[in-house]
């Protein structure tokens, strides 16, 4: 216990001092919301059913941030410090493979959830958006949404041969995942053929989850959603399980 | 002596097979409580495979081995918590600093020292904050070292400690090992440094293509190549080596630049050659006689020399 906690406030730290990692769980998110609150300001708009722009935009960046931070910083970080030599150094001592990798994962979440709370509080005293839902029960859709796209960086971490790779394929899932996923622009201003794709991203159903959660609707409307993310936890833990190496 | 307790290190025809290679080949040996035991070859020899299936870090295809009366296959975390490792290669994470490195392996035990009494001992008090990554190399080492101390072994591993190090830093590794034996610690260190082994060992394994050729003290191990000894000389011209092996006793001739190695028999060596190239007269210079070392030995047993 007293390896986890350590490692877990070293692995905290360490993330505080990558600039890119900090940027984009930190930075990212609040960037974006100021220039989305400049163009469109936080006035209801007709097309988004009543809502303004930017009552969609802070549940949508909430789950882009967790994505973002899950299919980039999780997966480089876990790489780099393999080939670099660093497990192996931990093999070296009695750690264990499991409080490794969970403190592995502690660190990016804490990290995550501070960028989480800037984003909200922005959200609720600069642009006045509204919240109608329950803190814990959104609390609990970031958890769930965090593990899921964490593990699911890891098993990338995991099937991929060198952190380069992990680096160029974070990249290119990203990209296209936070754009057609309704993270950053709200699928509801997107063509069919868009919406067709969404389906397949897995961010998707992070955004739609918070989305329905923030406007106060149940979890009992988003089992799907729920489903899939649980889904995709589960085969990201059994693929870092079979593929984990210390080296 | 009493055996077995005296003995924390057994090791029973190891056996490990890499793809199209058989990196060690039925090595057997014991190490006691207390010395500096070192392993002697060069790279490539399988000096780490070694060394990484007695740590428990690599699982050998065939042979017994006990470490601290644990076996390192299935005891490897119970072993871990009570020897120290020092990689021939590794990292740490970037951005990390020197306490920071040595608080959080201190949490990974059970049992370990204060590692602000390691740091200072290291000479790296200074350092403290630093990030590791900035350090010079040999202060890096000493990170490593003071990493590979942290829970207060009873066996110290050390892989390659000096190699990359400029020869002011080796010699100051050289006395970190000599006060790791002190404290009552044993010592497995690998080098392909001669010096290295002669100077700081008490016994000397000397490993070639995962077989063990020779274990014993370096002193004996010298003394057993006989009365051999050599003399060197330095001349512009090559010398017709039949010159010297018409001497009696000379062994060997060798011309390496331009200086001339005569191997034999070490009384009246040097006597022998000098007025052989007088008599000859073949201007010379620099002529002295060489001690026998560890290269000799090596070079005897394996028939090649050990380049660094």
């Amino acid at each position: 216990m007293r390896a986890f906690m350590k490692l877990s406030s070293v692995q905290t730290k360490l993330y505080l001092r990558e600039p890119m990692s900090v940027f984009f769980t930190l930075a990212f998110g609040p960037i974006l919301l100021v220039i989305m609150g400049l163009i469109f300001g936080s006035l209801p708009r007709p097309e988004l059913n009543g809502l303004s722009q930017m009552d969609l935009s802070v549940p949508g960046y909430v789950g882009m941030i967790i994505g973002i931070t899950g299919l980039t910083a999780v997966p480089i970080g876990a790489a780099t410090r393999r080939d670099a030599g660093v497990l192996r150094r931990f093999s070296a001592t009695p750690l264990r493979p499991l409080t490794y990798f969970l403190a592995d994962i502690l660190a990016p979440f804490l990290v995550t959830l501070l960028g989480v709370l800037i984003l909200i509080l922005m959200g609720l005293f600069i642009y006045k958006v509204q919240f109608r839902g329950n803190w814990p029960s959104l609390f609990g859709a970031v958890v769930l949404s965090a593990l899921s796209f964490f593990a699911l960086g890891y098993a990338i971490a995991g099937l991929v041969r060198n952190a380069r790779t992990a680096i160029i394929l974070g990249n290119v899932i990203v990209i296209p995942m936070t754009t057609f996923s309704g993270a950053m622009v709200p699928l509801e201003v997107m063509p069919a053929s868009v919406l067709r794709i969404a389906n397949f991203m897995p961010l998707k159903h992070v955004v739609t989850l918070m989305r329905g959660l923030w406007t106060g609707e149940a979890w009992g409307a988003h089992l799907l959603e729920a489903g899939i993310l649980a889904g995709i936890f589960i085969v990201g833990v059994v693929i870092v399980a079979l593929t984990f190496k210390w080296e | 002596m009493k055996a077995n307790q005296d003995r924390v290190i057994e090791v029973e025809g190891l056996v490990k097979q890499y793809p199209g290679v058989r990196a060690v080949d039925g090595v057997s040996f014991d190490i006691r409580r207390g010395e500096i035991f070192g392993m002697l070859g060069p790279n490539g020899a399988g000096k780490t495979t070694t060394i990484e299936c007695i740590e428990g870090l690599r699982q050998p295809d065939a042979g017994s081995l006990r470490v601290l009366g644990l076996d390192p296959r299935q005891d490897g975390f119970a072993l871990r918590e009570r020897i120290g490792i020092q990689f021939q290669s590794a990292a740490l994470p970037d951005h990390i600093k020197v306490w920071e490195a040595l608080d959080l392996f201190a949490s990974f035990y059970q049992k370990s020292t204060d590692w602000r009494a390691l740091l200072e001992k290291m000479e790296l008090e200074e350092k403290r904050n630093a990030p590791v990554s900035k350090l010079s190399g040999g202060q890096k080492q000493r990170v490593f070292i003071a990493l590979a101390l942290v829970n207060d072994p009873e066996i110290v591993f050390l892989d390659e400690l000096t190699t990359g190090l400029d020869p002011q830093s080796r010699r100051a590794m050289w006395d970190l090992v000599w006060q790791i034996q002190t404290q009552g610690k044993t010592v497995f260190l690998t080098t392909h440094f001669m010096e290295e082994a002669e100077r700081l060992c008490d016994r000397v394994a000397i490993i070639d293509h995962g077989k063990l050729v020779a274990l014993d003290s370096p002193q004996a191990l010298v003394n057993g190549l006989g009365d051999e000894s050599r003399v060197v000389f330095e001349s512009v011209d090559p010398v017709d080596h039949a010159l010297f092996t018409a001497l009696p006793g000379v062994t060997r001739v060798e011309r390496i630049g331009e200086r001339t190695l005569v191997y034999g028999r070490k009384d009246g060596l040097i006597g022998r050659v000098v007025n052989t190239l007088e008599g000859a007269r073949v201007p010379f210079n620099n002529i002295h006689a060489e001690q026998p070392t560890l290269e000799d030995v090596f070079l005897k047993l394996t028939g090649k020399e050990i380049r660094e």
